[in-house]
């Protein structure tokens, strides 16, 4: 049996620590693989919106920054490899520029390649009863003129390939986020498709990974009694040819990897446990064995795998309007009072000046507002301050712009002690639906091509 | 006033406009007491104000944990939902300072 592959992950989400990849590898220089996670369910809509603008956002351009920081590691003969969904929308793009980057540094011996095929908007927006939204059943004719974005969730598949054909880094769109470890994987043990129970733990192992410091601590119930909260490790996954696993992180980082670390990333976002689905495998979380196996180390085995479901799951996005929220801080006597009382009369106002808004929301954050009120520590009326924010959507930008324009004026219209006003109006943001769907698997075709 | 802060521990997260929250007992005996009164119906009834959908849990007991999704929680969620928390990210919080007495034999089985 060879070594246990060490995968790391360095970006749980797009907009996480920046300098995550150079501190891992200087930390760890003996990882296997770095594993960088950009894309959220309507990151790629957000996208298709920027790229208008500008061809080079079609990608999460960050990544070449992490490329940039890695390149004396490389030119000091570092070997760490990379598997990322950085592409998004264009990994071809991604690709080119980092091939540009590595040229510039003189590491042309590096190999890019990218995965693609993920892209079935046309598909989708063809229509039919296939693409039926999972959340509301509603026939995706109803928005088909205003979809964005309709991306598969490919595999570990195009991954594995690439690497095997000698990849360093490998740049996909859109794939099911424990694919980017399940891919590497497959490619160093051999495994096949029959493989379940061992593509289940590495699936389970991905999962994990996916979130970045989330598993070692981060986001954790006990945060407060964690030790070096100031700097939680990123994660680092030793995966063995049987697919079981050890979490840990590297030595001299912060936060822990307890068994109640595990455990609480083990089910995040997690629907029905004993089915897992993913492009690779499904996965039981039922037979899941979870030991602490030293400091900063906790061992997970038994996962079981079936065969994964012969569609792929698609997430797609569409227009829906536009957006503002608005924030303001009221300090004094009777703040929340005052706060929602002057944040219901700029909506009179605008409304007595004709506009329509879908939807509006007035918070009084300070009062329990993130919950809905639920919970209630003091009265509203012991507050001494609150943040006040003001939120409206529409169908179209008129009337929400109009809204941004309403905020600052409280400064002089509104209760004695507002402020906090110095950030400027609020922004108009596009809204994007999202459009959870399945498409059959012999209508996408996951490509694979080294640059 | 004893919450389930007392005996547990929780994560929560989103999933389009739905989210989940896995409750975890502190210990065996607590996980078991979780499993016996911690219901569907209750965390439903508790985050009404939300409008989530019917609630449905799933044990896991390997992992001394219940998973409870909420459907529609989030209202719209992600890019849709005006809310500050349009993730869900605050709900284990939430569910965490439950006071025991609501639950219908709040005599904790290791007090």
């Amino acid at each position: 049996m060879s070594r246990p592959l060490k995968i790391a992950n360095a970006s749980g989400f797009w907009g996480d620590q920046p300098d995550a990849a150079a501190r891992l590898v200087a930390r760890q220089p003996d990882l296997d693989y770095l594993t960088l996670d950009y894309l959220a369910e309507v990151s790629l809509s957000i996208m298709a919106i920027t790229r208008a603008k500008d061809p080079a956002a079609s990608y999460a351009r960050d990544f070449v920054e992490v490329v940039q920081s890695l390149v004396k590691f490389w030119q000091d003969g570092g070997r760490t490899k990379i598997v990322t969904n950085a592409g998004g929308l264009d990994p071809h793009a991604c690709g080119a520029a980092v091939c540009a980057e590595l040229a510039r540094a003189g590491l042309t011996r590096l190999k890019v390649a990218v995965v693609a095929g993920d892209d079935v908007l046309a598909r989708v927006q063809a229509g039919g009863p296939d693409f039926k939204n999972l959340e509301t059943g509603a026939d995706v004719a109803t928005v088909a003129g205003r979809l964005v974005t309709a991306n598969a969730y490919l595999g570990a598949e195009g991954i594995a390939a690439a690497l095997q054909a000698g990849a360093h880094i490998v740049i996909t769109g859109r794939v099911a986020d424990p694919s980017l470890t399940v891919g590497p994987c497959c490619a160093h043990f051999a495994w096949t498709a029959a493989d379940h129970d061992r593509l289940a733990g590495a699936t389970v192992a991905g999962h994990l990974l996916e979130c970045g410091a989330q598993a070692c601590g981060g986001f954790s119930t006990d945060w407060l009694e964690l030790p070096g909260s100031h700097d939680i490790g990123f994660p680092v996954a030793e995966i063995s040819g049987d697919g079981t696993c050890v979490l840990t992180k590297p030595a001299g980082t912060g936060g822990a990897v307890t068994v109640q670390t595990v455990k609480e990333q083990l089910l995040y976002e997690i629907g029905d446990p004993g089915n897992y689905l993913s492009p690779d495998v499904t996965v039981s979380f039922l037979t899941l064995r979870v030991e602490q196996d030293g400091p900063d180390r906790v061992r997970i085995a038994g996962a079981t795998g079936r065969p994964p479901p012969d569609t792929y799951k698609v997430s797609a996005t569409y227009r829906h309007g536009y957006k503002a929220h608005g924030m303001l801080t009221i300090f004094g006597e009777q703040a929340v009072t005052k706060a929602r009382r002057a944040g219901e009369g700029v909506l009179r106002r605008l409304r007595e000046a004709g506009c329509v808004y879908r939807e509006t929301l007035v918070e009084c954050l300070g009062t329990g507002a993130s919950v809905g009120g639920i919970i209630r520590r003091v009265p509203e009326n012991d507050l001494i301050e609150t943040v006040l924010r003001v939120s409206v959507a529409a169908d179209t930008a008129e009337p929400v712009k109009r809204f941004t324009r309403e905020i600052a004026p409280l400064v002089t219209c509104g209760p004695q002690g507002v402020t906090g006003y110095a950030s400027g109006r609020p922004k108009v943001m596009p809204v994007f639906g999202y459009w959870p769907c399945l498409i059959p698997r012999s209508a996408v075709k996951p490509v694979w091509q080294m640059l | 006033m004893k919450t389930l802060r007392s005996i547990a521990y929780a994560r929560s997260g989103d999933k389009g406009s739905s989210a989940n929250i896995a409750v975890f007992g502190r210990t065996p005996a607590d996980y078991a007491w979780l499993r016996e009164h911690l219901t569907a119906a209750q965390v439903e009834a508790w985050f009404k104000p939300l409008g989530p959908g019917p609630v449905v849990r799933y044990d896991v007991p390997n992992l001394e944990a219940l998973n409870f999704v909420l459907p529609g929680v989030l209202a719209g969620g992600g890019s849709c939902s005006l809310r500050i928390d349009a993730q869900g990210k605050t709900l284990g919080q939430a569910l965490l300072a439950m006071p025991l007495d609501l639950l219908p034999e709040h005599s904790h089985s290791t007090d």
